[in-house]
């Protein structure tokens, strides 16, 4: 028997808390943004100022438009029993990652030629070495290293609580928001916008905002681990919250400025001098400890596991992998200071901590490579372990060799030198951005659905090319420091410096073109992968059937 | 009283130090603790990210 019923009436659809407020609070400062875009002192300031009122208005009718799109009611929780992962922002955040990536590369490549020809800064103050510099360190620190974190982050934190990731609007706006920190950061660089703090330049209001970008971001990765449906909070996780607590602290501590006026870009730091500086090197090293390394073990501590199919060689070691690390990392900036005004006593505690740092850091290098024992056969078939592995003995080799330049008798020499920049670069490309390009890899076809990479031979490609990349550039740059730092402390027989500056530089110009070139080979690998990431998103389902049956048997 | 630059080092010095070792060592302590449960507990935590959903 049937019956003609009314059609269910659809609930009423109300606008949420958040969606209100993030609505009001966007066009506030749309309108604020106009104001000082219109007083602004430099045109630079109102360049950002008229890129904050246009970011407002977008955000706007992003917000707007999203409510009339979207269903009446509460996004649930839970589909057929399932966690409803959000992975929107994940997708986001990859693909963010893999284009800052190719261009941070890429600028740090010309920096690197710039360095052996100057001429190919082109004649311009946009491309100057000292602009393009914190272009490139900020873009592959932050922009690439950055995205990867809250990306890997978002994802690791929902699978590992088996819960939807907490919050609404949050999750986009920690992602939009940060990716809009990046641009405002970066164009502010070219156009000559800096507060001199080596990692830390971006200017009072782009610190502003990513305070609060970065207090949400907080909120919403505590809140989701809050209602997990889990007992036990994984060690991946601890590391992600230890980085992004210590990374707000840090923040926080080293951009205490008062800017000159509402109307400038330019602020002041509340104290200076030897103080300023320890500041900046407590800011400066723990960003080396707590971005580019507890962030980063994270990753370590998922994703090798989780593509290797095994549990981590030792949980126990873990916990006191993470503890020690936390206990020691903090005290070892004074490092970067000797030699200075620093008092001695603090050069020495940062030596020692430094020292005492080895220890943890190898506990933990230990853990993720013996977490393949059983299955080394691994890195004969899959090339994206092969490049996790190969990044986590970079780490264990960078945090042997950091502790050793720590050590104020080594660094009398290599301080200064290029010695230094090769170091930062085996951390940086072996270890961070081979555990990012493993979790990018190992990420793409979860997120988009598809069973393996569109090439899995281009994976290999990209190690091969990349790796050789790296080993050019860390040798030319031992070679290159030691040189240096012999150089300028070479003495004649009769008390004179044997060398003046200028011969020192020529004598290291054919190791910046083995540099260049290296880096060159490394920019070549991220291009491959940004291909076969794209070739991956877009291939049809039929495709990547096709492929995975032709794949021959291991 | 106020702290000053001294007050503060000096318990940063004594108590402090005394806080973070034993800190630490209650850390060690519960990661390497025999018995099965905790064995159980570890190993669970340990096989997280294999579990599907």
């Amino acid at each position: 028997m049937s019956t003609i019923q009314d059609p269910i009436p659809a609930p009423a659809k109300s606008m949420r808390f958040g969606e209100a407020a993030l609505l009001v609070v966007f066009a506030a400062l749309a309108f604020l943004s106009i104001i000082v875009a219109a007083k602004a002192y430099s045109s630079a300031y109102a360049f950002h100022a008229y890129l904050f009122a246009a970011g407002s208005i977008a955000a706007v009718f992003a917000i707007g438009n999203r409510y009339m799109d979207r269903p009446a009611g509460a996004t649930p929780q839970l589909i057929d029993g399932k966690p409803n992962y959000n992975f929107d922002v994940v997708r986001f955040g990859v693909i963010a990652a893999v284009v800052w990536g190719v261009a941070g590369f890429l600028a740090g490549d010309l920096a690197a030629w710039q360095l052996a020809f100057p001429a190919f800064n082109f004649e311009t103050s946009w491309l100057s070495f000292g602009r393009l510099r914190p272009l490139h360190t900020s873009a592959v620190i932050f922009a690439f290293g950055g995205n990867v974190l809250i990306a890997t982050s978002f994802y690791v934190v929902q699978r590992t609580s088996h819960a939807r990731l907490a919050g609404d609007l949050a999750p986009w706006f920690v992602v939009l928001g940060y990716n809009f920190f990046i641009v405002i950061a970066g164009t502010g660089y070219l156009l000559g916008i800096t507060q001199s703090k080596e990692y830390a330049e971006p200017e009072w209001y782009a610190d502003l905002w990513l305070t609060v970008v970065w207090v949400t971001y907080l909120l919403v990765f505590v809140a989701t681990i809050w209602k997990r449906r889990e007992p036990h909070i994984y060690v991946a996780n601890w590391f992600y919250l230890a980085f992004i607590i210590t990374i707000a602290m840090l923040h926080l501590g080293n951009n205490v400025t008062i800017p000159v006026s509402l109307f400038s870009d330019k602020s002041y730091i509340y104290w200076s001098g030897v103080q300023d500086a320890m500041f900046q090197w407590w800011y400066g090293h723990n960003a080396v400890g707590f971005f580019l390394t507890a962030g980063f073990l994270a990753i370590m501590y998922y994703f090798i596991p989780k593509r290797a199919e095994r549990p981590v060689y030792s949980y126990r070691l873990s916990i006191v992998h993470f503890w020690a690390l936390i206990f020691i990392y903090i005290w070892a900036g004074p490092h970067h200071l000797h030699y200075t005004a620093l008092p001695d006593w603090a050069q020495t505690l940062g030596m020692t901590f430094s020292v005492i740092l080895w220890m943890p850091s190898w506990g933990g290098m230990i853990n993720g490579l013996m977490t393949l024992s059983g299955a080394w056969d691994k890195l004969r078939t899959d090339p994206v372990i092969r490049m996790m592995v190969v990044s986590v003995a970079f780490y264990g080799m960078s945090t042997f060799e950091g502790p050793m330049m720590a050590v104020k008798a080594v660094n009398s020499l290599s301080h200064y030198t290029e010695w230094t920049v090769g170091h930062v670069h085996s951390g940086a490309l072996g270890w961070v951005a081979y555990i990012s390009f493993g979790a990018i890899y190992c990420l793409v076809p979860w997120l988009w659905n598809k069973p393996q990479m569109y090439s899995v031979k281009a994976i290999a490609w990209h190690f091969w090319i990349s790796t050789l990349g790296i080993v050019l550039y860390i040798s030319s740059m031992w070679v290159a420091g030691i040189m240096q730092g012999l150089m300028w402390r070479a003495y004649t027989s009769l008390g004179f410096l044997e060398y003046s500056f200028i011969e020192t530089v020529e004598a290291v110009h054919p190791l910046y073109v083995i540099r260049a070139t290296g880096g060159l080979l490394f920019v070549t690998g991220g291009l491959i992968m940004a291909w076969n990431v794209w070739k991956t998103i877009t291939m049809p389902q039929a495709v990547a059937e096709q492929k995975l049956a032709l794949a021959p048997a291991e | 009283m106020s702290a000053s630059y001294e007050s503060v080092a000096s318990f940063a010095q004594t108590w402090g130090l005394v806080l973070f070792v034993i800190a630490f060592a209650l850390v060690v302590a519960y990661a390497f603790w025999p018995g099965k449960k905790r064995k159980k507990e570890i190993e669970d935590a340990a096989n997280i990210p294999l579990k599907e959903d």
